[in-house]
């Protein structure tokens, strides 16, 4: 699994308030939420994403609120991967549980600006900064998760459950 | 090696003499609980699965409580998909508007929750059940919408924090104030994925409202959950509940092992700390209060899971009672559910706030998360007892929000500044 895109760049504790406002939480619909995704941390944050671009941020990025509504926001704007030194725990979970791509690494942060062009190669553990010519790997993830996010999410592992 | 209290709990559920930091395990779920926001999305994603009965109705808990009473239509509409699938799904635990207060108010007051069981819940302060010795732990709306349907959670063990508190406190000093010391030293990440064990000798001179105080923010460092050892008080109160009077359930109580591991440990001398303030915009922008001055304020906001519990709402009385709130100054009051509110009823605390020129609301996270019931306006500056102050997070993008403890932001009402009870 390949994923390429160019690189938003974000800065440390990226919380899920800011990411998609309390305002907009009574929202469960993927579009109507990606109109709202990001809105409190940079206003033009849709003018300057196209589908399969990617985030890049600093620590602890999802922090706070347990809002599933925020990874659902960023997944349906479009963005198709996040990249980050670090994940608060329950953006890191729910961005699994609903097929979001995410990956911790902190070189590939430093080395990244905005607008540079990724690689992101899912489970062999590796991404490439095109524009910079540089490679960078990361801990894939354990078989357990590599299980979910090959079946798009927690859907199928509870498909799986059901059948037992 | 020792275990921890996290590693037995997990252990104990997923049938296995012991496990390890790291180790994923498939767990049977006590309880999965779900406010109105969370539940609207996990009924939307089971029904998209093709799922249409729940694996145990009386392992599901559902409380309206962050728009509510409904604030608008879009609340209205979320409010009542979920009343409809509590009925459809004959769910055991559903607390109406008037009978609910804050989810993890309710849980641990009602009986909902008991020692040594596992509960996750969609909403990231679940930690605060811990208090009474149970794994409790934040997710999303898909993860209950999977407990919902097989009983079963995947969790990560976490490492764990064994974080102690002893010595003689200080007067105004409660649980807030030993958290937010705490969030100072290890930051909003510093705990990251780790379970926090509260342990100390300071436990025995505060009420259990201060453990849940504690247990609550332990998301704010980043924690799977926040744990406190069972003792007399524990006890006391779990076996006091109406869900336990009315069936006497057996449950199981979990300590550490002396020589269980620990990712970080930290021992804290009480005496040396002061009444706390988080100043905007994060939890961990810690200070003692004396060394804020001269700050004006707009609003008081005295409530939330943090600090709604009966015991807050008597250390603000204490001090709201004989004075006023400033004239330029709004108080709201929220009891963090309907037990708490009729206690303080049968108290006469309520007397006292409306005297002192405060709301005094009926039971919701409103304001907390910039929903109702006191949100705030352009530039406007707030001293409430919540737990989070992130840009905007009370309303306006420019609004400022300090956390502090139910004193100084009573003691805060009434300066029409920011200050300290001893400031009076
Ligand atoms: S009171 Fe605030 S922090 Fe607590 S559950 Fe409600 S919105 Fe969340």
């Amino acid at each position: 699994m390949i994923l390429k895109g160019k690189t938003y760049r974000a800065g440390e504790n990226v919380n899920t308030d800011v990411i998609l406002p309390g305002r907009w939480c009574h929202l469960t619909d993927g579009a109507e939420l990606a109109r709202h995704c990001m809105e409190d941390y940079d206003a033009d944050f849709l003018k300057k994403i196209k589908r399969g671009d990617i985030i890049v941020a600093d620590d602890n990025f999802g922090c706070g609120s347990s809002r599933e509504v925020a990874p659902l926001s960023i997944k349906s704007a479009g963005i198709g991967a996040v990249v980050a030194k670090s994940f608060a725990r329950i953006f890191f979970r729910n961005s699994i549980n609903i097929g979001l791509p995410i990956f911790e690494s902190p070189e590939c942060v430093n080395a990244s600006k905005a607008g540079d062009e990724l690689e992101i190669d899912v489970f062999g553990g590796k991404i490439k900064n095109i524009t910079r010519k540089k490679e960078f790997s990361f801990v894939p993830f354990p078989p357990f998760m590599q299980t979910i996010i090959e079946k798009g999410g927690l859907k199928g592992w509870v498909m799986e459950r059901l059948k037992d | 090696m020792g275990n921890t209290i996290a590693e037995k709990i997990l252990a104990d559920h997923a049938m296995l003499d012991s496990v390890i930091p790291g180790q994923i395990v498939t767990v049977p779920v006590d309880i999965a609980m779900a406010n109105e926001l969370s539940a609207a999305l996990s009924i939307k994603e089971l029904y998209s699965w093709g799922i249409n009965t729940v694996y145990a109705p009386d392992k599901i808990c559902l409380i309206p409580d962050h728009f509510t009473p409904n604030k608008d239509l879009n609340a209205a509409g979320i409010s009542k998909i979920v009343r409809e699938f509590a009925k459809k799904h004959n769910i055991k635990w559903y607390f109406e508007v008037g009978r609910a207060g804050i989810e993890h108010a309710v849980l641990p007051l009602e009986g909902v929750i008991l020692p040594g069981q596992i509960l996750i819940g969609g909403d990231s302060h679940t930690c605060t059940a811990g208090a009474i010795n149970c794994f409790a732990t934040g997710v999303g709306s898909t993860d209950i919408a999977a407990a919902w349907a097989t009983g079963e959670v995947w969790l990560k063990v976490p490492h764990s924090a064994r974080l102690s508190y002893n010595g003689k406190l200080n007067p105004h000093v409660y649980g807030k104030d030993l958290i937010l010391h705490t969030l100072k030293d290890l930051t909003t990440s510093g705990a990251t994925y780790m379970s926090l064990e509260y342990h100390g000798d300071v436990f025995d001179q505060l009420p259990m409202s201060d453990r849940f105080t504690m247990a609550n923010m332990a998301i704010e460092a980043g924690g799977k959950t926040g744990i406190f050892d069972f003792d007399q008080k524990t006890k006391e109160l779990v076996e006091s509940t109406p869900g336990f009077k009315n069936e006497k359930p057996s449950y199981k109580t979990f300590a550490a092992d002396d020589d269980a591991e620990y990712a970080i440990v930290r021992e804290y001398d009480v005496s040396k700390i002061e009444p706390q303030i988080a100043k905007p915009f994060s939890p961990d922008n810690v200070c003692p209060v004396s060394e804020i001055k001269n700050i004006k304020i707009d609003q008081v906001v005295i409530g939330a899971c943090t600090n709604g519990w009966l015991d807050d709402l008597v250390r603000a009385a204490d001090i709201f009672k004989g004075r006023k709130v400033h004239p330029d100054v709004k108080a709201v009051i929220i009891p963090g559910s309907q037990t708490i509110a009729r206690k303080a009823f049968d108290m006469g605390l309520p007397q006292v706030f409306v005297d002192a020129g405060c709301v005094f609301s009926t039971s919701t996270c409103g304001p907390c998360i910039g929903g109702h019931m006191g949100v705030l306006g352009e530039s406007e500056v707030c001293v409430s007892t919540t737990n989070r102050n992130f840009k905007g997070r009370m309303g306006h993008l420019t609004s400022e929000v300090y956390l502090a403890n139910p004193a100084v932001a009573a003691a805060s009402a009434v300066m029409g500044r920011i200050g300290s009870p001893v400031d009076l």
